[in-house]
């Protein structure tokens, strides 16, 4: 099958919002003012008001904003445009159907300060979506709050400082009595932030030439004496299912730690395996990933917090909880009082617009469905790793779940590297893969199809591939100069970095004209 | 299932393919004893009417979204124009990821420095990042970044400031080893004030919310002057960003950090979230701040484009020592404020802060006359002020809704039991003049009804 | 091949430091920059400042990565090379010369004999590739 390439597209300039700017355009109308006037002055002391009149701030039509954003929306790549092959990342297919339920009036006018009795199908909703994300998971404390994956992350790991304070009493100037967090060398670089916030000092866990979690290694630095915990993505970064994961998880908590999973690959696990039953304590879920949130081109994400319910009375306040009959008309409160709570970890309930998507996903799936969509990402991705092994390598031998981790080592040879093939992706019409990631794999290239791909589409970014592989025998500029179709060539990062230029500034505007 | 393009037959084709003959052998990996045996306990699927008619129910619920409303407090309702969800409705935006492979995320990336660009602005500061999460993680990373910034270890908090932004920055900082004092309350001002005492060369930072949480306008510029005497920063939020349109920046009274809560801009209530957050500080703290980064790059043909950058801060790179744990933020929400921004522009922003500012004044006036109902406090207010009612709060409210079929503000027993006849009131210019007389003679009779 | 300059002393953390007196010149080798890569920024101690031998004094920042700088022996910071907060590509265009990071008043002059010379340098660095 011949894969055609993408071509340049019409709408190669548009200009800073800025630079559009004319004095004495408006984009708006609000109502005239109905109430009598108070004097400038009394409304508020001049001391105290901009003196600036806004200098700088753009003035623009309507059609002016729409054309802007419209211009520039066709620079950007997007699911449902094609194919997302990002490893950890999950780009599965938006609903539109998602889309409409978080703007449907009574859940988008709600103000989360509304009173409880008036806001009781806005709690239904979060009380809801955590006893399913409790059953995905197998694990019955669900916190709704936290705002992304590393919000998630350090959530659990503040639980898991709290209980192990809780247990075992704080040592001198608050130090953790047990103060090692262990982090597999494969792991997300937010995992060591997230356990540094709880005061934690990290140590790694080696990965064995298999890439799993070298057992040998673990039980060395769980015998210490001092450990905390350990944080474990499962399937792991290199999308393979830890095997030993029971063994592993009994480690830990022999040597009196607890287990934090991070749940950016849950879907390859959702209607399978429950980290619940595999010994996990706590995990956090993106909802941006898994339950197919759309991603916004960098947020908003939503990382629920499950755990144990050894751990429940940590997670963060305020919970939601129902009273009297489950059936019908339940009411849902708001508890406050939780008084082993890590506290809060954002104002108001978490970010409940992704939490309607995500229980939207959820219901349209059901049971059967979302096990379905976790046997079709596994198998996308099965088929691309026995479509690629052929022109590169591939790292570890076995078996992948729903991304497949392949590596330049080949290419290499003809000084094509990693970040060149994933910019000649990018001409064959993909948006590239993860590169560089884990960083225990040298020129890694981690490709995660998900279920919302085709047979075809499969097949066309295999070829693709197989495509680049021979061009980087062939004709090794040609990759290595790529992108050749996009608007704007490689960037000079490294000027960027070393002049940062983070803003517009009015006198910038003949100098980049 | 809709949402996965191939069928079943396909996807034998596919396993045999690669050599399998049924799908459990996908998971043969997974150990026996952790494999799922029996469904999911949750519902069958949904049709699309079904699960639509699920949610409409669910949503008529919430009576409080049909109401008119005074709330505030932290979350907004202003006026969005329509081109603002449309266009992040635009696939282009909405499904794409984080701008990691810049030719093909031009879009999104000349956005965000568009976003960072405004922010500056509107804040008077010289550097804005890419979003936080929302205003409270905002600031409880802006106390973290004092704290990095002066290598002190004190940071003496305003009482009014927003409770859960106090909250969320209590939890943050449990085990950074920051103290996180409490400054004093000028109870007829309705103004922080802070003794001279904990202010020193121990100081990381004074932080304050202005307009504060009782929606008065704090003094910034004599406080920021009062930090930097003792060579502390002044952090300085903002939880009604609307108000910049009218009040001076926080860049311009000194401020070193300013971090604001951006819903207002455009951004619907959506029961508490999504929301974002805005960050921005001073140049020389640039290799300080939290998150992404977007700034100027040119290609080999010297044509101008946008990078995420300065990642070296960033946990991916830095790991443990990162300047915060943050990744995924609020790109979505951080367009959409950057549309409403542009779409009302120099004017629009002024316009909208003035009209905020005389239906409070307005409503404020008429409240204050009512036999029995007072305002406390007597420094200038942007659109929120303290109403102290000749009954309690709550209880009037309840009567207010159920009798009047207006929310009428935020009763302050929520935070402080002991502030029981206090309401927080809220006036934008979505209050039409109708709604804010028909508040005033519902709070008259509830007052009275109740008593 | 990287340059390796006969007349400096070597750390195993790829900084060299040229003696004059009880005084040394401390920066990173030309094998460290260029295994780095195109250096953006670099991050120095204050004048005053004190490091032990092996201490981190500071770091140097590709587009993609954070190196420690590591005192290859001990002493008291004396100078710092300012210009390379604006010029951070010197590292990578002078590592020997222009892009020199601290100086370094030592605490024991004789502790620069534990470090490698030149050719064990060289040897060094070629059996770690």
């Amino acid at each position: 099958m011949k894969t055609p390439k993408a071509t340049p597209h019409v709408t190669q300039n548009e200009s800073l919002i800025f630079e559009r700017s004319h004095t004495g355009r408006k984009g708006y109308r609000l109502p005239a003012l109905d109430v009598e006037e108070t004097a400038l002055e009394e409304l508020m002391p001049a001391h105290l008001r901009r003196d600036d009149d806004l200098e700088g701030v753009p003035e623009v039509s309507e059609p002016d904003v729409v054309r802007h954003f419209t211009r520039i929306s066709t620079w950007n790549y997007n699911i449902d445009l094609g194919m997302y092959p990002l490893g950890s990342c999950t780009m599965k297919y938006n609903s539109r159907l998602n889309e409409r339920v978080a703007r449907i009036g009574g859940f988008a006018n709600l103000h989360p300060l509304a009173p409880e009795r008036d806001a009781q199908g806005a709690l239904a909703v979060l009380h809801e979506l955590q006893q399913h994300l409790a059953e995905i998971t197998g694990l019955p404390g669900v916190s709704l709050q936290p705002a992304a994956g590393a919000h998630g992350e350090m959530t659990g790991v503040m639980m898991i400082r709290a209980f192990l304070d809780a247990r075992d009493g704080v040592g001198e100037n608050d130090a953790p009595r047990r103060r090692v967090m262990l982090i597999p060398d494969s792991a997300h670089g937010t995992n060591p932030a997230s356990a540094h916030l709880s005061g934690f000092t990290v140590k790694t866990v080696r990965s064995t030439p298999q890439g799993q979690t070298d057992l040998d290694a673990l039980r060395e630095l769980c015998a210490a004496g001092d450990v905390a915990g350990l944080m474990l993505t499962n399937p792991n970064t290199v999308g393979l299912f830890e095997r030993d994961i029971r063994e592993i998880c009994r480690i830990v908590h022999d040597a009196g730690g607890l287990v934090y999973m991070d749940g950016a690959n849950m879907n390859a696990l959702v209607g399978w395996a429950r980290p619940g039953d595999m010994g996990v304590d706590v995990i956090h879920l993106n909802l941006h990933k898994t339950f197919s949130t759309p991603h916004g081109g960098g947020g908003p994400g939503s990382g629920p917090c499950c755990c144990t319910a050894e751990l429940e009375p940590f997670l963060p306040v305020p919970r939601v909880v129902a009273q009297g009959a489950e059936i019908g008309n339940a009411s849902y409160k708001l508890d406050y009082d939780q008084p082993q709570s890590v506290g809060r970890v954002k104002a108001f309930f978490g970010n409940f617009g992704m939490h309607l998507r995500a229980l939207a996903y959820i219901l349209t799936h059901g049971p059967d469905g979302l096990r379905d969509a976790t046997e079709a990402a596994v198998l996308n991705a099965r088929v691309i790793a026995h479509g690629l092994t052929s022109d590169y390598e591939k790292p570890f031998d076995a078996p992948p779940m729903h991304e497949v981790v392949f590596t330049d080592k080949r290419q290499g040879r003809k000084g094509v590297n990693t970040l060149d093939i994933a910019k000649r992706l990018i001409d064959y019409g993909f948006h590239p893969m993860t590169i560089y990631f884990p960083l225990i794999v040298q020129g890694a290239m981690l490709i995660e199809p998900t279920e919302s791909v085709g047979r075809q589409e499969i097949e066309q970014f295999v070829e693709a591939m197989r495509e680049i592989a021979r061009e980087a025998e062939a004709d090794p500029d040609l990759v290595r100069n790529a992108p050749h179709t996009t608007r704007i060539g490689r960037l000079d990062e490294a000027a960027a970095a070393r002049k940062p230029v983070l803003r517009w500034k009015p006198e910038e505007r003949a100098a980049t004209a | 299932m809709r949402y996965i393009p191939n069928s079943p037959e396909e996807r034998a084709e596919m396993l045999r393919e690669v050599g399998l003959s049924a799908p459990e052998q996908l998971f043969d990996t997974i150990p026996a004893d952790v494999l799922l045996r029996a469904p999911l306990r949750i519902p069958e699927a949904l049709s699309e009417i079904e699960l639509l008619a699920h949610f409409e129910r669910l949503a008529a619920q919430n009576a409080a979204a049909r109401r008119p409303s005074f709330l505030g407090a932290g979350a907004y309702s202003h006026y969005s124009p329509t081109v603002v969800d449309a266009l992040i409705q635009r696939s282009e935006f909405f499904t794409a990821y984080t701008p990691y492979q810049p030719e093909v995320s031009q879009g999104t990336l000349q956005a965000i420095f568009e976003f960072q660009t405004l922010v500056c602005q509107l804040t008077g500061m010289e550097v804005a990042n890419a979003s936080m999460y929302d205003g409270s993680t905002a600031l409880a990373e802006a106390v973290l970044m004092a704290e990095r910034v002066t290598r002190r270890r004190r940071v003496v908090v305003s009482p009014a400031l927003h409770p859960e932004y106090l909250a969320v920055a209590e939890t943050y900082v449990a085990h950074a080893g920051i103290e996180l004092a409490r400054g004093n309350f000028d109870e007829a001002a309705g103004l922080s004030a802070f003794d001279d005492a904990q202010i020193d060369d121990r100081t990381a930072a004074i932080v304050v919310q202005s307009p504060n949480f009782f929606g008065c306008v704090e003094e910034l510029q004599q406080l920021s002057e009062r930090a930097h005497r003792a060579g502390a920063l002044l952090v300085v939020c903002v939880t009604e960003a609307i108000s910049l349109g009218l009040l001076k920046p926080p860049g311009a009274c000194g401020a070193d950090i300013v971090v604001a809560e951006g819903q207002s801009f455009g951004v619907p209530l959506s029961f508490g979230g999504p929301y974002v957050g805005l960050f921005a500080t001073r140049e020389k703290y640039a290799r300080q701040i939290p998150g992404r980064l977007v700034g100027v790059a040119h290609d080999k043909q010297g044509r101008r484009g946008f990078v995420l950058t300065l990642a070296t801060r960033e946990q991916h790179i830095r790991r443990e020592k990162a300047t915060s744990n943050i990744c995924t933020n609020e790109g979505l929400i951080a367009l959409a404020a950057t549309i409403y921004m542009e779409t009302l522009g120099r004017r629009g922003l002024q316009e909208v802060a003035a009209q905020c500012a005389q239906k409070a004044a307005y409503a404020a006036r008429r409240i204050s006359a009512l036999e029995g109902f007072s305002l406390p406090y007597s420094a200038p207010r942007f659109n929120e002020f303290v109403v102290r009612a000749p009954v309690a709060a709550d209880g009037m409210l309840e009567r207010l809704a159920s009798e009047h079929d207006i929310t009428g503000g935020l009763a302050l027993s929520r935070y402080t039991p002991e502030r029981a006849n206090d309401l927080l009131v809220c006036v934008t210019e979505t209050n039409t003049r109708a709604e804010i007389d028909a508040l005033v003679a519902g709070l008259a009779s509830a007052a009275t009804s109740g008593s | 091949m990287a340059n390796v300059p006969e007349d400096l002393h070597y750390s195993k953390d790829h900084e060299w430091i040229r003696m004059e007196g009880d005084t040394g010149t401390v920066g990173i080798t030309d094998h460290a920059q260029h295994s780095l890569g195109d250096v953006v920024y670099v991050e120095l101690p204050k004048p005053g400042d004190r490091f032990a031998a092996h201490e981190v004094f500071g770091s140097v920042e590709s587009v993609k990565a954070v190196s420690e700088l590591y005192c290859p022996v001990a002493g008291e910071v004396t100078e710092v090379n300012e210009s390379l907060s604006d010029d951070a590509e010197k590292v990578n265009a002078d590592p020997y010369g222009a892009a020199w990071m601290i100086r370094l008043r030592l605490s024991d002059p004789g502790e620069v004999d534990k470090l490698m010379s030149a050719v064990e340098y060289e040897d060094y660095i070629k059996d770690a590739e």
